[in-house]
């Protein structure tokens, strides 16, 4: 035991010598200093920045108004065991130091933005995915149902087999609104086109949002029974469609996948896939990021429900991919029909 | 003396290492671990984070009292994940649809969660003692199926209601369902009212155990199930009671957050509280006493995390540091254990010279 302690007591030495020699640097450098300093605080949901997906479009709506206005960025990420009480803590803490605006990712803030937005009335902030009603609260809401619609026409004109199939995550109405937005779109340009749908998992499973191995079955599966094209609103889970897709033969063999929220084809980690991914689904968190931090760098910060549709390029569909340039044609003529009001595109299936 | 010193000393020394451990880290993410273990403390130390404090570790007291439960028996309950969820949802459903008149819906309230709890607790416990089949698989499965159930619950068409955009959940709870809260001092958060049934819940868990046959049963079982049963000791009857009462309480893991804070079980409901007990009734060696350290000392890590990543230093530092003070608590709990065996055996063999 003595040994024990003497070892540990060695150690802790140590660790405190190490500390003192290391250099006090100032961790936080990252000002542009001719600029007067708006500060963004950034408060990710689970996963936070580098998740593939969700996060990493609401940051890469910062790093475009980093270079554009050289502001000042901290951004902070959720835990997987946070209640509203952390959440809260969290945003009044970015709040509290001087950060404005505060950007709240993810609907999962609802209820601690509703808490802690009145407490810092000049404080602007914004939720992404969720309406919270306070004057001083930007909330970014998007028509994933008009882009999912998009992709849907692309997806049933490129089918050879007349099946397509569509993967969710977690399977509440954000992810349905996905689905139905892209069977009404699929079925306007082949009514009798099949569609197979698969969810990840159930309200309340967060495994839902990362689960590849799930969805690489799932797919597998809808391969097997004559699928070609399948989108995947899943988070995480998409790339095992990806997967799927690429062992079946790709698009090579005729087998497409379609993306989601980032523009996947050019998306680092998936560019073992990109040839397969003939089209993602847009949903331009990335801008409504930017537009929030632009209002505020211009002395006009946006607040109440910003509806980021089609009109307003808040959702879309990819066309890097140059094998998507044959379809484009359909997807526009629809695109301006959804624009101008001609068709609504229901957000449910019934 | 020495015995009480040694229980204290293997925390001690656990908590040692991995403040060091964690300050390699820091070193090896260029940050200085005396400046940032100073930010954690003052941070940690003001009057809102302390009540932030004292609520969380109210819920990971609950959760670690009934991982203990079952660890007394020798029976591993990590089902507790499933058991809380899904009985915060069925209190949620009920504090949020029936208004009691004045405060008598919160007993009901606490009960119901309990018996919900205790009643899919109780699955795996029939399980156990019917089909053999082990605690382990059965109550990890339940967690999945507890999901799933609460999923459906939650569905618009069945009971669920829309709380905020894309948000589904129970109606919020009213006000003579929730659980009054206490001020303490100037503090800017009240403390959960909960907390006074976690001490009370404390004292009966060390009382049970010590003071009573019931208790002493459970723990003849856990230590040799033969012997207890050479002794008189009904072993199924007793694993079914350890699963229940293990349930009941993981029933009130939720209800702080619930009934305190929330007042709305939606599907973003927390929900590892579960795990995280089975880590502090580790660190806490399953006494009522040390669980309550063990609960404070993680929810100041939990809620000293909030200002590591505000200062630029990644939170994960703290998950690991969780992780080592864990891991190096049961080593030396375990190095302790036969450094104290050796002793004694030196003993009787000097006794066995005279």
């Amino acid at each position: 035991m003595r040994r024990i302690i003497k070892i540990a007591s060695v150690l802790f030495a140590g660790a405190l010598v190490l500390a003192a020699c290391s250099s006090s640097e100032d961790t936080s450098t990252d000002t542009a200093p001719e600029t007067p300093a708006v500060k963004v605080g950034l408060a990710y949901d689970s996963g936070g920045r580098g998740d593939g997906t969700f996060n990493d479009a609401a940051a890469a709506g910062v790093d475009r108004a980093v270079t554009e206005f050289g502001v000042e960025v901290n951004e902070v990420e959720a835990a997987d065991s946070d209640g509203d009480p952390e959440r809260a803590e969290r945003l009044r803490l970015l709040a509290a130091d001087g950060y404005n605006p505060v950007i709240a990712v993810g609907f999962a803030y609802s209820a601690a933005l509703a808490e802690v937005a009145p407490e810092f009335p000049e404080t602007t902030f914004a939720i992404v995915d969720s309406v919270v009603d306070a004057p001083n609260v930007a909330s970014l809401i998007f028509a994933a149902e008009q882009g999912s619609f998009l992709v849907g026409t692309i997806a049933a004109t490129a089918s050879k087999s007349g099946k397509i199939g569509f993967i969710g995550g977690m399977e509440i109405d954000l992810i349905r609104a996905f689905q139905a937005g892209y069977e009404q779109g699929a079925r306007a340009v082949n009514p009798d086109v099949e569609i197979q749908v698969q969810y990840m998992g159930p309200a309340g499973d967060n495994t839902a949002w990362n689960a590849p191995d799930k969805a690489k079955i799932a797919t597998e599966g809808m391969i097997d029974s004559g699928v070609d094209i399948v989108y995947a609103a899943a988070g995480g889970s998409g790339l095992g469609m990806h997967q799927a897709i690429a062992a079946a033969g790709g698009s090579a063999a005729g087998y497409w996948g379609i993306g989601v929220d980032s523009d996947e084809y050019v998306l680092p980690a998936r560019a073992e896939f990109k040839d397969n991914i003939i089209t993602s689904m847009l949903k331009r968190v990335d801008v409504s990021v930017y537009e929030v931090i632009k209002s505020v760098v211009d002395g006009a910060p946006l607040s109440g429900v910003q509806n980021f549709d089609l009109s307003r390029e808040g959702v879309g569909y990819s066309a890097s991919n140059p094998a998507v340039a044959p379809l484009a044609a359909v997807a526009d003529e629809y695109s301006a029909k959804i624009v101008s009001g001609e068709i609504v595109v229901s957000t449910t299936l019934d | 003396m020495l015995r009480r010193l040694d229980t204290l000393i293997a925390p001690v020394v656990a908590i040692v290492f991995s403040i060091v451990f964690a300050s390699f880290i820091l070193l090896a993410f260029g940050a200085n671990p005396l400046d940032t273990f100073l930010r954690m403390f003052e941070y940690a130390t003001t009057p809102r984070s302390m009540a932030l404090i004292l609520n969380s570790s109210t819920t990971y007291y609950f959760s670690a009292v009934a991982v203990a439960i079952g660890f007394k028996m020798n029976l591993f309950n990590i089902g507790v994940n499933g058991q809380y969820r899904l009985a915060t949802a069925v209190a949620a459903l009920v504090a949020g649809y029936i208004t009691f008149p004045g405060y008598i819906g919160i007993p009901i309230i606490i009960f119901i969660s309990m018996l919900v709890g205790a009643a899919w607790a109780g699955i795996a416990a029939w399980l156990k003692v019917v089909r053999g089949v082990s605690e382990v698989i059965s109550t990890i499965m339940l967690n999945f199926i507890a999901i799933g159930l609460i999923a459906y619950l939650m569905a618009p068409s069945v009971l669920g209601v829309q709380t905020a955009e894309n948000v589904i959940g129970t109606p919020i709870i009213p006000e003579g369902n929730r659980i009054p809260e206490i001020t303490l001092g100037n503090a800017p958060i009240p403390v959960y009212g909960m907390i006074l049934l976690a001490v009370a819940l404390g004292f009966a868990y060390w009382y049970i155990l010590n003071r009573t046959r019931f208790g002493f049963d459970l723990r003849a079982v856990g230590m040799s199930p033969t012997a207890a049963v050479a002794s008189g000791v009904n072993v199924k009857r007793m694993t079914v009671y350890a699963m229940l009462l293990s349930g009941a309480v993981a029933g009130l893991v939720g209800l702080p957050l619930l009934l305190g804070a929330q007042y709305t079980f939606t599907v973003n409901f927390p929900g590892n509280y579960g795990f995280t007990g089975i880590a502090i009734a580790l660190l806490g060696r399953n006494h009522p006493v040390g669980i309550a350290f063990g609960a404070l000392l993680w929810a100041f890590l939990d809620v000293s995390a909030q200002i590591l990543d505000l200062i630029g230093v990644p939170r994960e530092v703290i998950v690991i540091m969780q992780g080592v003070i864990v891991l190096s608590v049961v080593i030396a709990y375990e190095v302790t254990r036969r450094i104290k065996v050796r002793r004694q055996q030196a003993a009787v063999g000097m006794a066995g010279h005279q």
